[in-house]
């Protein structure tokens, strides 16, 4: 990431504080986010301030839970020495100003994090260059502090709002100096998150939630089978209902019924009789799914790692396989969008994680050029990667283009739950060739799994999804290690879901590892560290990562150190431990469970991260059991499964997520640290299902080779 | 279509919808009450509670027929500015993450604290375990109910 680069030069810099009305404006440039692996700079956010002293941060990222509004404008604030309580937050839409506005990937605060602080550090020079100016003294005898310039000598000081107009006049420093950690004020801090009285009141605008005058709404009837296609409707009955004014052909494979009431458009759509071409998928069912990926494992794989020489390797050898199921993202907003298409232009309240996608999408759909569609970012109810796809904003787009009218797209959640894109199915062959004392000498882990990326017509080179190389990370120093990929098909359409393949590897490897260490007879915890003992970089291309074992190292043993490993736990009690590195971030779990009933009940969850430079040490404290909460679901019941090419789950009663009962407590520990800050929304769901595994292990003396662990 | 009248946060209302319509839907579409959120439509995840003469309702799945007369309150109701003790409780104890659930889980909630005023455990377990989370957020909303409940009598209802 080359240091001081800013958006714009002095010329552009003026015009845009110009229009943006009279203020200081800094742009800047922000590296393309997870999709790229080129490092390419493009404006990102905006701070503006007005002579009025209006602060104002843009957010070029959504929020859908994970805390964005306010982790991003604090880095800001941070150098520019804000006043923190006079911020305001602005939410950008989709705009060519902004890099990869791309939610996802635990990505924002790490990619963010140089340019947020730039900018701020930018602002912060020019407003002490033109207090400096205004007062005649030297640069050097002012400071800024708290939203104001201050000269000691003199006891004088000015506002930023004050100084606006005239630091909007500077250059812009080209290389400005940034703060050290241990100045900091606003980074570190357990500052309230932005969005939770609005959140609590009822007030927050989901994009549900969102209204306009004449506004219709709509709910689509989807061909049911996967690949299927409309083949006829008839909306004879539909139109019975009161205020059903229109049902018609949206795309392929759906009836869109719009009525002037959700409930209205509901009871037409269950009215609805259509006639669908089932296609070429009428057939499938998830043993022949899972079939397909026992066949595929036959074929040889595409490398994603390798150390050494996995064959030459000499010892005893031990093998296991583990698979897991599709899974869907269920998150708590169904999916929705409103659109007003005008002819020339079309207008989207999107809930999304991929505004610019939406904006192209939906040009394309309707027939307008991606600069006529604007796209506004709602809040929203949960993301997960659901909301990585731009199917709810097409579809509002076409149907408020057919109506004419502004229409608001509603989902219910049988629609999410059988109309989604879900997490791959995958199967996983695990090798490795132990030494006479039982360490490991050679690892082979072999993911067997279908291609999202593939799928969505961008596959990447050998068929590998540009993120499963991270994702599929071992830190372990090994002498050979073999990670390969191996391309499997399937027709169920596919979606990145929190921690995307993240969650497959770690169950599979962290289970496996565990498995040696039984064999060895030793500690689970002592031949993990064992491993790491060595420090070992391994550089991971695709985000730009570098792992190292001393990172490791430290999560796992603070998690060990705080759930108390070397103590012996109370009857009935056990425990199991796993560690995974992904999204540039180590987490660490401790599982306290107790069985009853051949079931596991998980009372406790120590997790212990390494993520550089904790932004918000509270924000860190609901992600991390949030995702451990997540995962939890996840290993415990999360499965879809296909039958007669139509997924049979429908609701929360088929897919069950936990409830209050079933969670455990989350202690959360973060290895101090003045690293660059890392991802937090998705590092702590892959070593759950493996810790979760390995503690049932300890419980029964059986090793769970599939999930979900309740079937 | 029949009209119907019901008291909604301490307003009569009267609205013209068919009878079977979910209480949901007119809260939502027809009097623009969003805080009452749809999560699943068939009572399984709480997201839609409201209260129907002091008692937890699931929204989603109850025909506005059924509360003809009957006096309704929401998430916009539950206080006269927004900041019930429950409500104070979640800000403080920075409960939501995505938010959209825990109207809900206020509402429900706030049921549990007017009968309950110190309850245990167990039975903010049993109260609170019809309300999904999908973040996660259940131990902190322990908490949250905890310290609301340490910090007083707390009176459900009240007007807009």
């Amino acid at each position: 990431m080359s240091p001081g680069v800013l958006g714009m030069n002095r010329r552009e810099f003026v015009a845009a504080g110009v229009a943006a009305g009279a203020g200081l404006v800094v742009g800047f440039y922000l590296p393309h986010g997870a999709k790229s692996s080129q490092q390419v700079f493009s404006p990102n956010a905006y701070l503006r301030i007005t002579p009025e002293n209006k602060i104002t941060i843009v957010v070029a990222r959504s929020e859908m839970g994970q805390g964005v509004r306010t982790a991003l404008p604090m880095i800001l604030a941070e150098e520019l020495e804000a006043d923190w309580k006079q911020i305001e937050i602005e939410q950008a839409g989709a705009s060519t100003l902004y890099g990869d506005q791309t939610t996802g990937g635990s990505a924002s605060v790490r990619t963010t994090w140089d340019p947020m602080r730039r900018a701020g550090a930018a602002a912060r020079e020019m407003l002490i260059s033109a207090a400096a100016l205004t007062w005649g003294v030297p640069r050097s005898s002012c400071a800024a502090q708290n939203g104001n310039i201050l000269h000691g000598a003199s006891k004088r000081q000015l506002s930023y709002g004050e100084l606006a107009l005239k630091a909007a006049a500077l250059p812009i420093p080209t290389d400005v100096p940034l703060k050290q950690s241990k100045d900091y004020k606003i980074v570190g801090q357990r500052l309230a998150r932005v969005d939770t009285p609005s959140k609590v009141k009822g007030e927050a605008v989901f994009g549900i939630d969102f209204r306009m005058p004449g506004m219709k709404y709509a709910v689509l009837s989807r061909c049911p089978t996967i690949g299927g296609k409309l083949q006829s409707f008839d909306d004879k009955e539909s139109k019975k209902i009161a205020g059903v004014s229109y049902a018609g052909k949206i795309g392929d494979s759906a009836v869109a019924v719009v009525a002037d009431s959700v409930w209205g458009a509901m009871e037409g759509r269950r009215l609805l009789n259509v006639n669908w071409d089932d296609g070429p998928n009428k057939d499938l069912n998830t043993a022949a799914a899972m079939e397909s990926l026992k066949q595929a494992a036959a074929k040889k794989g595409a490398s994603l790692y390798s150390v050494g020489d996995v064959s030459k390797a000499a010892g005893r050898r031990v093998s296991a396989e583990f698979q897991l199921p599709f899974m869907a993202h269920a998150p708590m907003e169904p999916g929705n969008c409103t659109a007003h298409f005008q002819g020339s232009k079309c207008e989207l309240w999107a809930p999304t994680q991929v505004p610019q996608d939406c904006r192209d999408a939906v040009a394309q759909a309707v027939g307008l050029d991606p600069d006529q569609v604007k796209v506004n970012v709602t809040l929203m109810g949960g993301g997960f990667g659901r909301r990585l796809e731009h199917d709810y904003a097409v579809e509002a787009a076409q149907v408020s283009k057919a109506v004419q009218a502004p229409v608001k797209v509603i989902w219910t959640r049988e629609d999410d739950m059988r109309s989604s894109t879900y997490r791959p199915a995958s199967l996983h062959q695990l090798s490795a060739v132990v030494d006479g004392a039982g360490w490991p000498v050679a690892f082979t882990h072999r993911i067997v799994a279908p291609s999202i990326s593939g799928q969505k017509g961008q596959p990447g080179p050998n068929g590998i999804d540009p993120d499963l190389p991270d994702e599929a990370a071992l830190v372990y120093a090994l002498p050979n290690v073999a990670l390969e990929y191996v391309l499997a098909e399937t027709p169920v359409p596919l979606g990145w879901m929190r921690s995307v393949y993240a969650l497959q590897a770690a169950f599979a490897s962290e289970s496996f590892i565990d498995e040696l260490a039984a064999a060895a007879g030793k500690d689970p915890l002592e031949y993990r560290l064992h491993m790491l003992s060595k420090d070992k970089d391994q550089d991971i291309p695709f985000f730009a990562t570098t792992w190292h074992t001393a990172r490791m190292r430290a999560v796992l043993q603070l998690a060990a150190d705080k759930a108390g490993w070397k103590n012996p736990l109370p009857g009935g009690r056990f425990r199991g431990i796993a560690c995974f590195a992904c999204f540039s971030s180590y987490v660490a779990e401790v599982v306290e469970i107790s069985m009853e009933n051949d079931t596991p009940r998980v009372h406790r969850v120590v997790a212990a991260v390494d993520c550089g430079q904790v932004v918000n040490p509270s924000i860190l404290e609901q992600q991390i059991p949030g995702g451990v909460v997540y995962a939890l679901s996840n290993a415990l019941r999360a499965k879809i499964t296909i039958e007669k090419g139509r997924v049979v789950q429908g609701n929360f009663d088929d897919y069950p997520p936990l409830r209050m009962e079933e969670t455990p407590l989350v202690e959360v520990y973060a290895v101090p640290s003045t690293e660059p800050p890392t991802g937090i929304g998705e590092p702590s769901v892959p070593p759950l299902a493996p810790a979760l595994c390995n503690a049932i292990y300890a419980a029964t003396k059986k090793r769970i080779r599939a999930l979900p662990i309740l079937g | 279509m029949a009209e119907i009248r019901l008291r909604v946060n301490g307003t009569d209302e009267r609205v013209s919808v068919p009878p079977e319509t979910p209480l949901l839907w007119v809260l939502r579409d027809t009097l623009a009450l969003t805080g009452t959120k749809f999560g699943c439509g068939a009572g399984l995840c709480g997201a839609c509670t409201v209260h129907v003469e002091g008692a937890v309702v699931r929204s989603c799945s109850t025909p506005v027929s059924q509360v003809a007369g009957k006096s309704v309150t929401t998430i916009e109701g539950l206080s006269a500015n927004g900041l019930h003790v429950l409500q104070q409780a979640w800000i403080a104890e920075e409960v939501p993450q995505c938010g959209y659930c825990q109207t809900g889980q206020i509402m429900t909630a706030a049921a549990l604290l007017a009968k309950t005023p110190d309850p245990s455990d167990e039975q903010i377990t049993r109260a609170m375990n019809g309300n999904l989370c999908r973040c996660g957020t259940y131990e902190r909303i322990r908490k949250a109910i905890r310290r609301a409940a340490s910090g007083g009598a707390v009176a459900v209802g009240g007007t807009r």
